[in-house]
């Protein structure tokens, strides 16, 4: 049975949240122990600190020179994670400085400080998957819990869930193909992507596919993805769509411009009856 | 001679039909003119191309595709938004002086007459070559700071009815100087209109 200290850094405590709501925790907890976690029964933290223990979860940005309840922060973390056999970092605070860095450049992740490698880089590549999202969704992390070895891409996130746009799987996707704007958020017709802001199209993760509390997504209820799962997160004005010329100023993952501005054109050339009026108008 | 292939002879029927219709008017010219003129049977015309309205979507897919192109390699020029304006109005007047066909068959019978093109030609699809390239144009002017941001139609409409305009008047032989003459002032004109601040 795998022994998990979750650990954390600069947090809102979100991921400690997002995981409890894991529909199967029991079962899992019946093949893990956490030592130590901030909301589960576990040990005391300076009991936990005196066990040895398999996997280190980090939720929570890194800085330097950092206290948290009279340690020096950074070095708590050195010191677990290299007594760990895994590391998961949990979150985008975790995975790239998140949110955090915006108000301070200092923080960082385990792995990455937004796009560029962090200064523990080399020190923990081998053993770190990364699980970013704002939070992260709890079948994620129990994702990387339990699959030792999974296929990672290049910001070390599990291809198996990562591969995907949030894009693929929304129930929208209708209304994008025809160019149907949603004309603001909270409506069950219409694409988010062309007004409201919508990152789906070029933000890698499954929302879409592994739905939250099971029965839902962002894009589902009619509030665009804020691209959570990427290292540029978080932007500005979140629901506006930013464009140049009312050209969208980013393209779909992997769609060159004049093949997107192409089929645009022809999709808009023509009125979709249906997709032009409320699904449910009685 | 060596035999012509399908795609040349096309081609070779759209040329002869853009030169008939601009002569003697679109709706003027039939099918058995364009086919007498070749030298060919109507019948043979026929194989290109089954009526008169399919012959006239694919004349203004194929002048679309012609501006397209020419615009696509001026916008892959590493040059400013003010040089390609420049480019594009002096690509344009050139191709209505040297070709008048062209941009006459686009504003005079493709604009004029859209129930010939109701069916096949909806919304932007015929043009599509054409215009993919000046919202490009347009999206990396503004990208890169040069131009102002705004609606899409109300810098197109800006840009290609100027242009337009400008060939109607000499088409009308309404122009006074040689519409060659016109290219530095108009370039200029459009660049003030469209720039940043």
């Amino acid at each position: 049975m795998d022994r998990v200290f979750w650990l954390q850094g600069i947090t809102c405590n979100g991921n400690s949240h997002s995981f409890v709501n894991l529909s199967t925790l029991p079962a899992l907890l019946k093949n893990i122990e956490f030592i130590y976690h901030p909301l589960l029964e576990s040990l005391s933290f300076s009991k936990a600190l005196e066990q040895n223990f398999d996997i280190l979860i980090v939720e929570g940005g890194i800085k330097r020179d950092w206290q948290r309840g009279g340690v020096e922060f950074e070095k708590l973390f050195l010191e677990l994670a290299s007594k760990a056999k895994r590391i998961i970092a949990v979150g985008s605070c975790a995975v790239y400085g998140g949110i955090f860095k915006e108000y301070d450049k200092e923080i960082c992740g385990v792995l990455f400080a937004k796009e560029e490698k962090s200064h523990y880089f080399e020190k923990f590549k081998d053993k770190t998957i990364n699980i970013p999202g704002c939070p992260a969704h709890p079948e994620w992390i129990a994702y990387a819990l339990i699959y030792q070895k999974p296929h990672l891409d290049d910001y070390f996130r599990p291809k198996e869930l990562f591969a995907y746009t949030v894009h693929a799987g929304c129930t929208r996707n209708e209304y994008f193909e025809w160019k149907v704007d949603a004309k603001s958020f909270g409506l069950k017709e219409g694409c988010l992507f062309y007004e409201q802001g919508c990152q789906a199209p070029y933000t890698h993760g499954s929302c879409n596919k592994i739905l939250w509390n099971e029965v839902a997504s962002k894009t589902r209820v009619g509030t665009p993805c804020f691209g959570c799962t990427e290292p540029d997160f978080i932007q500005r004005d979140l629901f506006q769509t930013k464009t140049f010329m009312s050209i969208p100023a980013k393209m779909p993952l992997g769609v060159p411009k004049r093949a997107y501005l192409t089929l645009t054109g022809v999709a808009k050339s023509f009125r979709i009856e249906r997709l032009s009026k409320r699904l449910i108008d009685d | 001679m060596a035999r012509r292939s399908k795609e040349e002879r096309k081609r070779q029927i759209m040329d002869e039909a853009l030169r008939l219709f601009s002569k003697e008017g679109f709706f003027e010219v039939t099918i058995a003119d364009i086919a007498k003129s070749l030298h060919m049977s109507v019948g043979n015309l026929y194989n290109y191309f089954s009526s008169k309205e399919a012959l006239a979507k694919e004349l203004i897919l194929y002048i679309s595709k012609l501006l397209g192109n020419e615009i696509r390699k001026i916008n892959l020029q590493p040059i400013s938004a003010k040089e390609k304006i420049k480019k594009i109005v002096q690509f344009y007047f050139y191709t209505a002086k040297e070709r008048p066909e062209l941009i006459e068959y686009f504003l005079r019978i493709y604009l004029s007459h859209r129930e010939v093109f109701k069916e096949g030609c909806e919304g932007m699809i015929c043009v599509s070559p054409f215009v993919t390239e000046i919202m490009i144009f347009f999206e990396e002017g503004v990208r890169s700071g040069e131009l102002r941001d705004q609606d899409f139609f109300s810098a197109f409409g800006l840009f290609m009815g100027y242009l337009g305009g400008m060939v109607f008047l000499m088409g009308e032989g309404m122009l006074p100087n040689d519409i060659e003459y016109y290219i530095e002032d108009i370039s200029q004109n459009i660049y003030l209109a469209l720039k940043n601040g």
